[in-house]
């Protein structure tokens, strides 16, 4: 058990370490570098070497890919180049409203998808399933970028219930930001709850036709009784790595509602320091978005052997 | 005037296709069940038997729905009431043991937890009464040790051990009515006679009723009063269990004993064409009609009725049984079996294999050897002649695919050659075999829709030997597709066809014109007719017998059926924990089965005749490795010598017949031993 635990938390840490060579060497190889870029017109003599100087783009490129990593595993990404700010300044509030948008959804998003999702398969082929399911496909195929843009127009124009965008400085507390986000983790968690709610559906029908539960029922285990013992753990352990990649996937949906809404988070971030070039940041970026990834990954697998007698067992017994 | 448990009243299931058509899966069923009595029921798959079975609980699968009739329990019908009142009924008035216990016992619950679940629901015990029961319980199934069982999960009890466990669980509530869905296909020969043993103990100790579910005709027999024969969603016959065995006086029952192998009759049993048809295809006269040698103009327009047969106290659905009345066994000329010609020409020389599952280690990785003082195949010497058809046999686990992956060069064996006609060697690699061998040596698996590309069109699949041994393409390539198809009895509308538009039997065809299109010398079955009704196996056997006396072809033949296997083979091998015990001419093996363990397992063949009782002399532990050292069987073995079974792997002894066994009692006084018993 031990050593697959250590083994995945390696695999997570080897495919980090891929994808910082790869943002590295991608920002290598593009015509023109950061001081390039930056200067534009004034690219040249005095101004370009104090700019390499500063960045320490004047040593070999591998030395600085392992100063970096160094800085990055020490939590430092270095300065970024527009407004010369130590990146992490730029990221810390960026990551913390992020986090609150992602955290409502997720907290907001997954119950309402389970319920969803076992009320269409109980019930399934009947009135409540083809409602919900209606609505859930329906919610599936519309873009975040087209629902949030509804919303804003629905609810915050027509109906001047809430503000359209967001319009707080990036370092605002909890509290005041919670009103604006209403909005966008409607958006947010509107296809991502879909997605899951389809998901725990097929995975509890599943279960339902399986000889198990048909036995459960032959043996007179009352209905609501097999639901909570036979069905739900049985059917809920696939949906957890489901519920894993959906999450890393509202990273995604992340970055276009934060536009929409122009909310100061990690997703507008990424689209402003790609226009600006600022390929610092659009590094410690991808690092970041990576990382999370990899950790929502490892506790989903973590979850699913914890909760898998059979999986326990097995690993037990060598 | 006996008292009745269940009464069935013209019943009739079925669902609605996609055309909108209301189709009957069951038809017009009526029946009662007695108290006290057990009743089989007999039919191929999809005849509706499990259908049937389940709608005694009130149970009708999602997609499916009563269309008439009722099951009557205690003057209500069942089929009427209303979840609050099932509840009340399932488990504790009538339980179920399912088909596959592996897949029937909630996999996140543990065994004590599910037991316990079902005597809060159906007894009023306490908490400290309800352990002692669950104790109980598992103790009357005959499990060892209870306590551990019941902290273990499902997974990680043997299937014997999983359906003992389900029969504990329905017994939880002490029923009146017990359903028994295949409660023993997929056991070993030997846990199968001994659950019907258990079986039949309980309907005695409890005055249970019973309604036994099974394709089986040998395990009917051993338990069933009556039995109630279906084709086609219908009863087409209903009667005492020697009736129906002995005297079937309906077409069909008489065909299907007559395509059972059994170890009474030498050779090959007669097959029946064709196949049942479809839910919803046959629209007037007898569904039977296209498969039946006594069928006449009458029964293609007319449905025939359920009759009443007074003095067999049988009902039967034919117009024409009273031809089979007087019938009987003495006609059955079973299609003789080609014996090889002893030409000692030797194809296959297997020599001092052993074959390891053993994971290797990094190191032995990089020196390409494996470590395994204990591997799972040891040992197998065998040398096959050309021409000749070996079976190997043992229960489940004891190496027999594993032997034959490893000739195919799909497992690498440990240690050990295998010399390809005579001389040549067959490395052990897959990769470095000339291609040549690769075409000498076909397989064909135990099932056909794992083995058949689901994407491929027939026509497609056996393309595949063709164009890749002999290069062949354009017109040649499709006459010989035709004409090897032909050998199979497919005709060339199936061409064009995928797996799935096959029955089972047709797949397996295709598989096995598969193998012969590489023109191979050896063929290698696995358990080839396992997944296969009876009527269908029959053909398949007698398909390969046709095809070995056109093409002179070698098999190795791997089946845990040992009817089946005395039906076809030439010489039989027995393995027990992949090594081998004995092995001999097929005739004097099933003669004189010398070795304790070929006496234990030919005892649990179970024979379609209620009047043979199989022999149970060994318990039916399972072994989860082979020991150390000493003899392979010495864990089970009802002859134990002492201990030098333990100690001493035993010399192989060689009889006048050429039979040879691998034990340290002298082979005549085994041989002794058995008659005196
Ligand atoms: N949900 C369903 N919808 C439509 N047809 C069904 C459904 N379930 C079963 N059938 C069909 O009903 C027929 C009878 O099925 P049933 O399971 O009772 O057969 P069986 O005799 O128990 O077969 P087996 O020996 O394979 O278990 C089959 O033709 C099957 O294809
Ligand atoms: S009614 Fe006719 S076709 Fe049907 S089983 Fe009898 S003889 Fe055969
Ligand atoms: S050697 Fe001993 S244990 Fe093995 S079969 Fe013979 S008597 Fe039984
Ligand atoms: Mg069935």
């Amino acid at each position: 058990m031990l050593i697959l635990v250590l083994k995945r938390i390696l695999l997570g840490l080897i495919t980090l370490f891929i994808v910082s060579l790869i943002t590295f060497v991608g920002v290598e190889v593009l015509p023109g570098d950061a001081c390039t870029t930056y200067l534009e017109r004034e690219a040249y003599g005095a101004a370009l070497e104090a700019c390499y100087k500063r960045l320490g783009l004047d040593i070999p490129a591998y030395e600085r890919y392992v100063s970096w990593a160094i800085g990055v595993i020490q939590g430092d990404f270095g300065y970024s180049l527009s407004g010369e700010m130590k990146i992490n300044d730029v990221l810390g509030p960026r990551v913390k409203n992020s986090l609150v948008l992602a955290s409502a959804s997720i907290l907001i998003g997954i119950p309402i998808a389970l319920l969803l999702g076992i009320i269409t398969a109980l019930w399934r082929d009947k009135m409540p399933d083809i409602i919900i399911s209606t609505f859930t496909i329906f919610s599936m195929t519309i873009p975040e970028f087209i629902s949030a843009t509804l919303l804003i127009l629905i609810v915050a124009i027509w109906l001047e219930w809430l503000p359209g965008i967001v319009i707080v400085p990036t370092g605002v507390s909890v509290s005041e930001l919670l009103p604006n986000i209403i909005l966008p983790v409607i958006a947010i968690s509107m296809i991502m709850t879909a997605h899951m709610a389809r998901m725990v559906r097929s995975s509890v029908i599943q279960v339902m036709a399986s000889d198990y539960v048909q036995m459960a029922i032959l043996k007179g285990v009352p209905y609501w009784k097999m639901v909570f013992k036979h069905v739900l753990p049985n059917a809920l352990l696939p949906a957890i790595n489901v519920v894993a990649l959906t999450i890393a996937w509202l990273l995604g949906g992340v970055v276009v509602t934060e536009v929409v809404f122009n909310y100061p988070g990690l997703g507008r971030l990424v689209i402003e320091s790609i226009s600006n070039r600022d390929l610092p940041v659009v590094q410690a970026l991808a690092i970041i978005l990576a990382s999370i990834y990899v950790i929502i990954n490892l506790i989903a697998d973590l979850l699913t052997l914890m909760l898998n007698p059979r999986l326990k067992s097995l690993q037990i017994k060598k | 005037m006996q008292q009745v448990v269940q009464e069935i009243k013209n019943l009739s299931i079925g669902f609605t296709s996609k055309k909108g058509e209301q189709i009957s899966i069951l038809k017009n069923i009526s029946t009662t069940i007695n108290k006290g009595e057990t009743v089989g029921i007999v039919g191929e798959s999809g005849s509706g038997k499990s259908t049937l079975a389940l709608a005694m609980m009130g149970y009708v699968k999602h997609g499916l729905f009563t269309i008439s009739g009722e099951c009557i329990y205690q003057s209500n019908d069942i089929l009427k009431m209303k979840n609050r009142e099932l509840e009340n009924i399932r488990g504790r008035k009538i339980a179920m043991i399912p088909q596959n216990a592996g897949q029937s016992l909630t996999p996140n619950l543990k065994i004590g937890y599910q037991i316990d679940e079902a005597l809060r629901l159906h007894t009023n015990f306490q908490k400290e009464d309800r352990d002692v029961k669950i104790s109980e319980l598992l103790n009357k199934v005959r499990l060892p040790s209870p306590e551990t069982i019941a902290k273990r999960y499902p997974h990680e009890l043997s299937g014997g051990q999983q359906q003992r466990v389900a029969v504990a669980m329905a017994l939880a509530g002490s029923p009146d009515l017990l359903l028994l869905d295949e409660p023993t296909t997929g056991l070993d020969v030997t846990t199968q006679a001994h659950v019907l043993e258990l079986l039949n103990f309980i309907a005695k100790d409890t005055g249970t009723s019973m309604v036994y579910v099974s394709h089986d005709l040998g395990a009917i027999a051993q338990v069933s009063d009556r039995v109630i024969v279906m084709y086609s969603g219908e009863i087409v016959l209903d009667g005492p269990v020697r009736t129906i065995l002995k005297n079937p006086i309906h077409p069909y029952t008489y065909g299907l004993l007559k395509s059972i192998p059994k170890l009474t009759l030498s050779g090959l049993p007669n097959s029946m064409s064709g196949s049942q048809p479809q839910p919803g295809t046959i629209k007037e006269g007898c569904s039977f009609y296209d498969r039946c040698e006594f069928a006449e103009d009458k029964c293609k327009i007319n449905s025939p009725e359920l009759e009443f047969v007074s003095d067999l106290n049988t009902s039967v659905r034919c117009f024409n049984h009273k031809k089979l009345h007087k019938k009987k066994d003495e006609d059955t000329k079973s299609s003789k079996k080609v014996l090889r010609k002893l030409t000692k020409n030797e194809i296959l020389d297997i020599s001092s294999v052993s074959i390891s599952y053993a994971k290797q280690k990094f190191i032995e990785q990089l020196l390409n050897k494996i470590d395994d003082t204990n591997p799972t195949v040891k040992d197998i010497n065998i040398k096959i002649d050309k021409g000749e058809t070996l079976a190997l046999v043992g229960e489940s686990g004891s190496g027999k695919s594993t032997i034959l992956k490893s000739i195919a060069g799909l497992i690498k064996a440990k240690d050990g050659i295998i010399k390809f006609d005579k001389n040549k060697i067959l490395s052990n690699d897959l990769k470095k075999r000339d291609a040549n061998y690769l075409r000498a040596i076909q397989l064909i698996f135990q099932n056909p829709d794992e083995s058949l590309n689901p994407n491929h069109t027939v026509e497609e699949i056996v393309s595949q030997p063709l164009k890749l041994y002999f290069g062949l393409s354009g017109n040649e390539l499709k006459q010989k597709i035709i004409e090897v198809l032909k050998k199979v009895r497919l005709g060339e509308f199936y061409l064009t066809r995928y797996p799935r538009q096959l029955s089972g039997g047709e797949k397996q065809r295709v598989a096995v014109a598969r193998a012969f299109a590489a023109k191979p010398d050896i063929i290698l079955c696995d358990e080839v007719t396992s997944a296969l009704d009876v009527s269908v196996q029959a053909a398949v056997l007698n398909l390969l017998q046709e095809l070995k006396v056109d093409f002179g072809t070698t098999y190795i033949f791997v089946s845990h059926d040992l009817a089946v296997v005395k039906a076809i083979s030439d010489r039989v091998a027995v393995l027990y924990q992949g090594r081998l015990c004995e092995i001999g001419p097929s005739e004097s093996v099933y003669k004189f089965p010398s070795h304790p363990y070929t006496e234990v397992l030919l005892g649990a063949v179970l024979e379609p005749d209620p009047d043979i009782k199989p022999k149970l002399v060994a318990e039916d532990i399972v072994e989860e490795k082979p020991p150390e050292k000493g003899c392979s069987f010495q864990g089970r073995c009802p002859r134990l010598l002492g201990q030098i079974c333990k100690t001493d792997v035993p010399p192989w002894q060689i009889d006048e017949n050429g039979n040879a066994i691998r034990c340290h009692i002298k082979i005549n006084d085994l041989k002794n031993q058995q008659i005196s018993n």
